[in-house]
């Protein structure tokens, strides 16, 4: 094939040679290279939802997520607690970070002058790359403390779970709001300042519904994150497997029970910590799967 | 005029999607000699031209009937590949692309695409070019130095040293001048003047006086068709069909 | 006129307030790490073997615990992200398979990283019998690096004007002369933010890695020893009360080569002139 490739040059024809294998070859190697992906996303599929599976059938789906009692020892493995608690946490971090994403967001986008924002936005890059084990960490020596002389109790809580959660997902809601804020037209502003509104009115009322899919992505994004969090969620919640409705109680998430309990579990109990994977994967994927959709809905209507 | 062209069409049609853009198109390209396309904007002209090398290729929804003859063979059947033949029948585009590497890498580029890899026989060709092309002049001090820092005009007759550097047998050219100020105009278009001894060169122009000033034939298109083509001359003093007078005196496009 | 004044006012205060109370926070959080954390950092810190489980010691081990993932997870996942993303922005013009192919990218970027753990100790240590190693740790990071390195080379990838792939096709240079010769290296720096992404996303990464490499305190000498990258380390450190000096400072290595790679990445994203993610 090489002497062919020398040769070519000399031979003056249009018509197809054999040194055309050498590309066909490169966009196969190329194609199979992107499919990786999709091979990936089956593997994880079938990996998790497999070894799950024994305990799914066992005691049925709908037992593992209605039931309350998650005692590994006696072969008890109710998900209610986990479920609720993964709720509360991440609902308890999107009241606190969206109000001051959005927030911020609307500050570099519209209010802080250029310069001060290009200041400022590399910074939200960085925090974005803290490690969210450098998060739990902190939790465990500053915020639990904390907690626990302000409220009584161990600290170690929804509460605190909630709040270095927030912290985490902070970064990506004020990247991905500002981005929206920043690519709306200029004319938006122009015409409604032009109709004698002020800025805020402009921003409430013009900007802020136009950036509306933008914003909303970046919450549900934010979402997965924290549902899906482990390391800091698991080092501050005090993993107590009750169904508890109070942000102060101790409580656990699905990804943490399984970041603490797993190397230790056998058989049925490893099982049942995959089956708690598998009702993560699905809650991520359908999260996704709305993500998807409203990023290209986004699309669409621009 | 067909008999002995060096490229011709013959029943060209061509469709973007639903879009019917070229028209049962007949016209043969005469070897060592000028033809420039004219017509208002949306005329086809740049589409026919891209057809000659299947530059449309890169479109998506392209649809082509008919032949393009090059010395004989259909460019179109199956077992033509593209990439001898846009070496053999070259483009320049109507904004300046150097890429962003020196002035030598530039001009050298092609030969090695196609296998030279002797830095000697390299530094020949990347002179020759450059002479062919009236920049050797110009740049020969600096070909170390990024071709994006020649301007507009030099950049123009750098791709078309660069297109030289491959050895064509046939030029297409794309409004090369639209980007560009008078002066850096006259230059080319004196180039273009002496490179039509030697190769089968076709325009696309939108500038009368221009295609008048450089070219031996010409073709004019009208809604996907050509309304007429020939001598230029004779076509600019006699035009035959209305539309092509109309656009002559200027009365739209 | 005055009430909508207030209300404007009112607002400005709260967005400010936000703004303030963000940046305070995070130079609170980083400035704290760090300044606690560089007291104990030393020469000997850096090069001596932990002793004790880490009560007394170094962390040598883990510092090249987690180069070593780092690396291995980059030389699987850099090229083939790299082949992905020059299939999807140069080889393709879409259709049902790409559009799947999307998604599966898509998603594995949303899929947090003990699902990766999970995957990785079912099929990587368990199914395939990799074990508890560096290579079953460095697949499962690769896997999850992946989207990023395809969406920040494909994003750089398409910054690459199209005149230059009209230059070069009509050349006569193949696709892949094209690509190879002129598309990448005028993309170049965003494959680099690439990677810088992916590495600092790689460095961090505690779950995925817990789960498939183990956590034994020693040198890996092969891709199938088992490791402990810093991050664990911190996370055995803090969570069993093991020595809080030794955490801080761990934590503030840990902090000081993240934000160096992401600084690295951001730099040259900026240089790029791409878009922020």
């Amino acid at each position: 094939m090489k002497k062919n490739s020398v040769e070519t040059p000399s031979t003056h024809t249009i018509h197809k040679d054999p040194g055309a294998r050498k590309e066909k070859t490169i966009h196969i190697v190329l194609l199979l290279a992107a499919t990786v992906s999709l091979l990936a996303l089956f593997l994880i599929t079938a990996f998790v939802v497999g070894e799950g599976w024994p305990v799914m059938v066992k005691h049925g789906p709908l037992n593992l997520i209605l039931g309350t009692d998650w005692t590994p020892s006696r072969l008890s493995f109710g998900m209610l607690p986990q479920l609720t608690g993964t709720l509360l946490v991440t609902l308890g971090a999107l009241l606190i970070a969206v109000p001051l994403g959005v927030g911020c967001a609307i500050f570099l986008a519209e209010l802080s002058s250029e310069k001060v924002a290009n200041l400022l936005r590399p910074c939200i890059s960085l925090l974005a790359a803290v490690p969210s084990v450098v998060y739990g960490f902190l939790g465990v020596i500053a915020l639990v403390p904390l907690l626990r002389s302000t409220f009584g109790g161990s600290g170690y809580s929804l509460l605190a779970g909630s709040i270095v959660l927030a912290i985490m997902i902070l970064p990506s809601i004020i990247n991905i709001s500002e981005d929206t804020l920043r690519a709306l037209p200029i004319d938006y502003r122009e015409a409604s300042l032009a109709l004698g509104s002020t800025r805020w009115q402009t921003i409430w009322r013009v900007l802020l519904p136009a950036a509306r899919p933008g914003i909303v992505v970046s919450i549900i994004l934010a979402m997965g994150r924290a549902i899906g969090e482990t390391m800091a969620v698991m080092m501050v919640t005090g993993n107590r497997a009750k169904v508890t409705g109070a942000l102060l109680d101790p409580g656990a998430t699905m990804a943490g029970t399984i970041g603490l309990e797993w190397s230790y579990a056998a058989d049925e109990h490893s099982s049942a910590l995959f089956a708690l994977g598998t009702f993560l994967f699905i809650v991520i994927m359908l999260l996704n799967g709305v993500a998807q959709l409203v990023t290209s809905r986004g699309r669409v209507s621009q | 005029m067909m008999q002995s062209a060096k490229i011709s069409v013959q029943d060209f049609s061509l469709y973007y999607g639903a879009f019917h853009a070229l028209k049962k198109i007949s016209l043969g390209f005469p070897p060592r000699s000028l033809t420039a396309l004219v017509g208002p904007s949306g005329c086809g002209k740049s589409t026919l031209l891209r057809s000659l090398n299947r530059m449309n290729d890169l479109i998506a929804g392209v649809r082509v009937e008919g032949r393009v003859s090059l010395e004989g063979s259909n460019i179109y059947d199956p077992d033509v590949d593209v990439v001898p033949l846009r070496k053999k029948v070259g483009m320049v585009f109507q904004r300046p692309n150097p890429f962003p590497m020196s002035i030598f890498e530039n001009i050298a580029y092609g030969p090695r695409v196609h296998g030279e890899k002797k830095r000697s026989r390299l530094q020949d060709i990347v002179e020759q070019s450059l002479k062919s092309a009236a920049l050797w002049d110009e740049v020969k001090d600096r070909l170390d130095s990024p071709a994006l820092k020649l301007s507009g005009g030099q950049q123009q007759r750098l791709c078309i040293a660069r297109l030289l550097a491959v050895e064509p047998e046939v030029l297409l050219m794309d409004e090369p001048c639209s980007a560009l100020d008078p002066i850096a105009t006259e230059k080319v278009e004196e180039l273009v003047m002496d490179l039509k001894k030697k190769y089968t060169i076709v325009v696309v122009t939108h500038n009368i006086a221009q295609a008048a000033r450089i070219s031996d034939y010409l073709a004019f298109f009208y809604l996907g068709e050509m309304i007429e083509s020939g001598v230029t001359r004779q076509l600019l003093t006699n035009p035959t069909k209305h539309q092509t007078e109309d656009y002559l005196t200027g009365r739209f496009g | 006129m005055k009430k909508r004044n207030l209300a404007q006012r009112t607002a400005f205060l709260l967005i400010g307030a936000s703004a303030v109370i963000t940046f305070a926070l995070f130079a609170l959080i980083l400035g704290y790490v760090l300044i606690k954390g560089m007291a104990n950092i030393n020469w000997e810190f850096l090069t001596t073997y932990p002793a004790l489980m880490g009560r007394e010691g170094g962390i040598f081990p883990t510092i090249i615990g987690t180069l070593v993932l780092t690396g291995v997870a980059l030389l699987i996942a850099v090229p083939l992200g790299v082949a992905a993303a020059i299939y999807l922005s140069e080889y393709t013009k879409g259709g049902i398979g790409i559009r799947i192919i999307r998604f599966a990218i898509e998603s594995l970027a949303g899929i947090p990283s003990i699902i990766y753990g999970l995957f990785g100790f079912a099929f990587l240590v368990t199914f395939l019998k990799l074990g508890f190693s560096v290579l079953s740790g460095a697949i499962a990071l690769a896997l999850m690096v992946l989207p990023i390195i395809i969406r920040t080379t494909e994003e750089a990838i398409r910054t690459v004007p199209d005149d230059y792939r009209q230059a070069s096709l009509a050349l006569g240079a193949t696709r892949w002369q094209t690509t190879s010769r002129v598309v990448l290296p005028a993309a170049l720096p965003g494959v680099v933010t690439a990677v810088m992404l992916a590495s600092g996303r790689a460095v961090g990464e505690t779950a995925a890695v817990w789960l498939t490499a183990g956590g034994a305190l020693k040198l890996p000498f092969s891709l199938h020893d088992p490791t402990r990258p810093m991050t664990l380390h911190l996370y055995y450190l803090a969570a069993e009360g093991l020595s809080l000096e030794r955490a801080y400072a761990t934590a503030a290595v840990l902090l000081v080569l993240v934000l160096v790679v992401y600084s690295l990445a951001i730099f040259f994203r900026q240089k790029f002139g791409m878009k922020r993610r």
